[in-house]
C-alpha cells in the first residue's frame, strides 16, 4: 500500500531514465536530504555534529569510493587509509601553499592527486585478482603512510609532524580551521557527499558501470564483448582514489582538524572494507548505511553500560567493546551476507503489499 | 643522479663484499626471520587450502594462544600440562568457529568468509585480553636467549631452536598431508567440496580438524615468537608480515609458506642493512609487500600456487 508503484507510467524515455523512477522514493530522498540540511544545524548539539554526523559523511564518502572499485568493479583494496592519506595531504600542501585557493578546489584537487597515486597502485591489479590483489594493495597502506611520515616536507617540516587544517572560507563563513563551528563543516560535508553520490549514482548507471560490472561478473567475457580491462580497472582505481582522497582530506579538514599518519593507518582500511560489506556491495544506498553502522555502534557499546548504570573499569570495557563489535559483524555477515542495502530492498518489497498479504 | 645510481646500485653490493662474514650474519638472521614469518604463513596456507577461508584472525590465534600459555604457566602449571591444555583450548576455538561461524556462512562469497575472519579477529582479540590481561608477559620455556660463534658468525640459540622446531613441524604437516587417511581427506576438500562431499567425506569435521591444526601451528609459532619478544598485544600484527609471504610462495601451498618466507626474511635484512639508510629506514614494513609485488608481477599466483586456468 505505501510503497506501490502501480498506475505510475513512464511516458517518455526521460521519465525512464530517471534516477529515481517511483514517486516515492524521490519523495523520499528529496525529504531526507532536505532534513538533513535543515534539522542538525538547528537541532543538534554540537556532539552530535562532531562525534556522529561529520564522521558519519567523511566515512559514507570514503565508503563510496570503496564501493565502486570493490562492489562495482570487483576489485578487493585495503589501501584505503593510504589513499585517503594522499588526499589529506596534498590538500594540506595545496592550502597551505596557495592560501588564496578556494578551499572546494583544493578538495577537489587533492581528489586528483589521489586518483594519481590510486592508478599507479592499481596497475598491478591488470595481473593478480582476488586476495593477491588485495595483499597487493597493503603494499600502497604502507609504503604511503611510511612516506608521509619520513619525508618532512608533506607536514611543511613541523616538529610534530602533524597537519593542521587552516581557517579557510567560503562564501564569506569560516568552514574550517580551529575557528569554524561545527555546523558550518557539517553543511560543507554534506554538500559535498551529496554532490558525490549522486555523480556515484550516475556513474554506475551509465556505460562506466556497466562495464565495470561485466569486469566484475566475468573479466575474460567482459573482455571478448569488448570492455577493455586496462582502461576500466584502472578507470575504477582512479574514480575510487578519487573518492578516498576528497573524503581524506575531509577527514583532516572537516572532522579532525588536525592529524598525523596513524589517522589513516591499516585500521580505517579494515574499517571503510567493513562499511562497505555491512552496507552492501555494490550499493550506492549501502554505503551510507554501513557507514552509520560501524559510526554509531562503537558509540552506542561505549555509552550503553554507562546508561544501565554498570560500572566497570575502562580497560575490560574496551575489550568487552572490542568483543561485542567483533561479534555483531559475525553476527551480520549471517543474517544478512548481502548487507543493509539488501535488507532495506526486503523492507521495500514487504511495504509493497501491506498491510494486504496478496 | 650518477652518485644516486652508485648509492642503489654498486655501494651495497661493494659493502657485500667487503665483508662476507658480516654478509652472513645479515643472511642467517633473514633466514631465522623468515622461518618465524613461515611459521605464521603456514597457519594460513592450511586454513586455506582446505576451506578457502583466507583466515585474517591467524595472527590473533597465535596471541591467543601465547596468552594462553603464559597464563596457565603464570599460574603454575608445569610446562607440558601447560602445552596440552593450550592444544585443548585451541581444539575447542576450532569447534567453536565450525559451529558458530563457518557453518552458518557455508557457500558464501569468499570476500564475506574473509570479513568473518576480521570480526572473529575483533571478538578473539578482546576476550583475549579479557581472560590473561593486556600487559607484556615474558615466556620462559627454558630455551636461553644466547648466542654462540661458529667461524666468527653469530648463532642465536634461540633462533636456532625455533629454526629445528619449524621445520620438525613442517616435516610432520608434510606427513600428515601425504600419509594419512585424513590428510588425504583434507586435499580432497581442498580440490573441489562437493566432489569431496559426494564421496562421502565430512566436511565439518575436516574443517575442525584444519582449524585444529591451524591452533596448533598457533601455538608453536606463539611460543617462538613470545620467547624472542614477549608476549604483547603487538604479536597479533604479525599476521601483516606473514601476507607478503602468503602471495609470495601461494595461498595453497605448504612448501610456498616455506620457501616464501626465508625469500621474504632474507630479502628484508638485506633490504634493510644495504639499502635502508639510503631512504631514511624503518623500511621494513612496506619493503616485503613491495618484494612480493615484484615476484607477482611475473608469477600472478605466487611462486607454488596453482596456475590460474581461466574460462569463460
Amino acid at each position: 500500500m505505501i510503497y506501490r508503484e502501480a498506475g505510475q507510467f513512464k511516458s517518455s524515455y526521460a521519465g525512464d531514465q530517471a534516477i529515481f523512477p517511483v514517486v516515492q522514493d524521490r519523495v523520499f530522498v528529496t525529504a531526507a536530504v532536505a532534513a538533513a540540511v535543515v534539522v542538525p544545524p538547528l537541532l543538534a548539539s554540537e556532539y552530535w555534529l562532531q562525534a556522529v554526523l561529520i564522521p558519519f559523511l567523511v566515512y559514507a564518502l570514503a565508503a563510496l569510493g570503496l564501493n565502486l572499485l570493490t562492489g562495482y568493479a570487483g576489485q578487493l583494496s585495503l589501501g584505503t587509509g593510504g589513499f585517503m592519506a594522499v588526499g589529506a595531504y596534498s590538500a594540506f600542501k595545496l592550502a597551505t601553499a596557495f592560501p588564496r585557493l578556494n578551499i572546494i578546489v583544493v578538495f577537489l584537487l587533492a581528489g586528483v592527486a589521489a586518483a594519481a597515486v590510486g592508478i599507479l597502485f592499481g596497475l598491478p591489479s591488470l595481473r593478480i585478482k582476488g586476495f593477491y590483489l588485495a595483499v597487493a594493495t597493503l603494499a600502497a597502506q604502507f609504503f604511503l603512510i611510511w612516506l608521509f611520515n619520513k619525508v618532512a616536507w608533506f607536514t611543511n617540516y613541523a616538529s610534530s609532524g602533524t597537519i593542521t587544517a587552516p581557517d579557510r572560507t567560503l562564501f564569506g563563513a569560516l568552514i574550517t580551521g580551529p575557528n569554524s563551528t561545527p555546523s558550518a563543516r557539517y553543511l560543507t560535508a554534506l554538500g559535498l557527499v551529496a554532490v558525490f553520490a549522486l555523480a556515484a549514482k550516475n556513474l554506475v548507471r551509465g556505460r562506466i558501470g556497466r562495464s565495470w560490472m561485466a569486469i566484475r561478473d566475468r573479466d575474460i567475457a567482459a573482455e571478448i564483448i569488448g570492455v577493455r580491462p586496462l582502461r576500466t580497472k584502472l578507470l575504477a582505481f582512479a574514480i575510487s582514489s578519487y573518492y578516498c582522497g576528497v573524503a581524506g582530506a575531509g577527514l583532516v579538514f572537516l572532522y579532525l582538524g588536525s592529524a598525523e599518519t596513524l589517522a589513516f593507518d591499516i585500521g580505517i582500511s579494515f574499517l571503510v572494507l567493513f562499511m562497505v560489506i555491512i552496507g552492501g556491495l555494490g550499493s550506492i544506498l549501502g554505503s551510507f548505511l554501513g557507514a552509520a553502522f560501524i559510526v554509531l555502534v562503537p558509540i552506542v557499546l561505549s555509552n550503553t553500560p554507562h546508561a544501565i548504570g554498570l560500572r566497570m573499569p575502562v580497560a575490560l570495557q574496551k575489550q568487552f567493546e572490542l568483543m561485542v563489535f567483533g561479534g555483531l559483524i559475525i553476527l551480520f555477515l549471517i543474517v544478512e551476507p548481502h548487507g543493509l542495502a539488501r535488507l532495506w530492498q526486503i523492507t521495500k518489497e514487504k511495504l509493497r503489499l501491506w498491510p494486504f498479504p496478496h | 643522479m650518477l652518485d644516486a645510481l652508485h648509492a642503489v646500485l654498486v655501494a651495497p653490493f661493494r659493502d657485500m663484499a667487503g665483508s662476507p662474514a658480516f654478509l652472513v650474519e645479515v643472511l642467517i638472521g633473514g633466514l631465522f626471520a623468515g622461518l618465524m614469518y613461515s611459521l605464521v604463513a603456514l597457519g594460513f596456507v592450511l586454513i586455506f587450502k582446505a576451506s578457502g577461508v583466507f583466515n585474517f584472525a591467524q595472527g590473533v590465534m597465535v596471541l591467543f594462544a601465547a596468552l594462553t600459555l603464559v597464563g596457565l604457566l603464570e599460574r603454575g602449571a608445569p610446562v607440558l600440562l601447560a602445552l596440552g591444555l593450550t592444544t585443548a583450548v585451541m581444539v575447542a576455538l576450532a569447534f567453536a568457529i565450525e559451529r558458530l561461524v563457518l557453518r552458518p556462512l557455508v557457500n558464501q562469497e569468499h570476500i564475506i568468509l574473509f570479513m568473518a575472519t576480521i570480526g572473529l579477529n575483533f571478538f578473539l582479540e578482546g576476550f583475549g585480553e579479557m581472560l590473561w590481561g593486556a600487559n607484556v608477559k615474558k615466556l620462559d620455556i627454558g630455551i636461553p636467549d644466547r648466542s654462540f660463534i661458529v667461524r666468527g658468525v653469530q648463532i642465536n640459540e634461540l633462533e636456532l631452536t625455533a629454526a629445528v622446531t619449524a621445520a620438525v613441524l613442517v616435516a610432520v604437516l608434510a606427513l600428515f598431508f601425504q600419509r594419512t587417511r585424513i590428510g588425504r581427506a583434507l586435499r580432497a576438500v581442498a580440490d573441489d567440496h562437493e566432489a569431496a562431499l559426494s564421496l562421502g567425506i565430512p566436511l565439518k569435521t575436516i574443517w575442525v580438524v584444519v582449524w585444529s591444526v591451524a591452533g596448533v601451528v598457533a601455538i608453536v609459532a606463539g611460543l617462538m615468537w613470545g620467547a624472542k619478544s614477549g608476549v604483547q598485544f603487538s604479536l597479533s600484527l604479525i599476521a601483516l608480515k606473514a601476507l607478503p609471504v602468503l602471495i609470495l610462495g601461494g595461498f595453497e601451498s605448504v612448501p610456498g609458506a616455506i620457501v616464501g618466507g626465508l625469500i621474504i626474511g632474507i630479502g628484508e635484512k638485506l633490504g634493510e642493512v644495504y639499502w635502508g639508510p639510503l631512504v631514511g629506514g624503518a623500511i621494513e614494513n612496506w619493503f616485503a609487500y613491495v618484494l612480493a609485488l615484484a615476484f607477482l608481477l611475473v608469477r600472478p599466483q605466487g611462486l607454488f600456487g596453482e596456475r590460474i586456468i581461466e574460462r569463460v
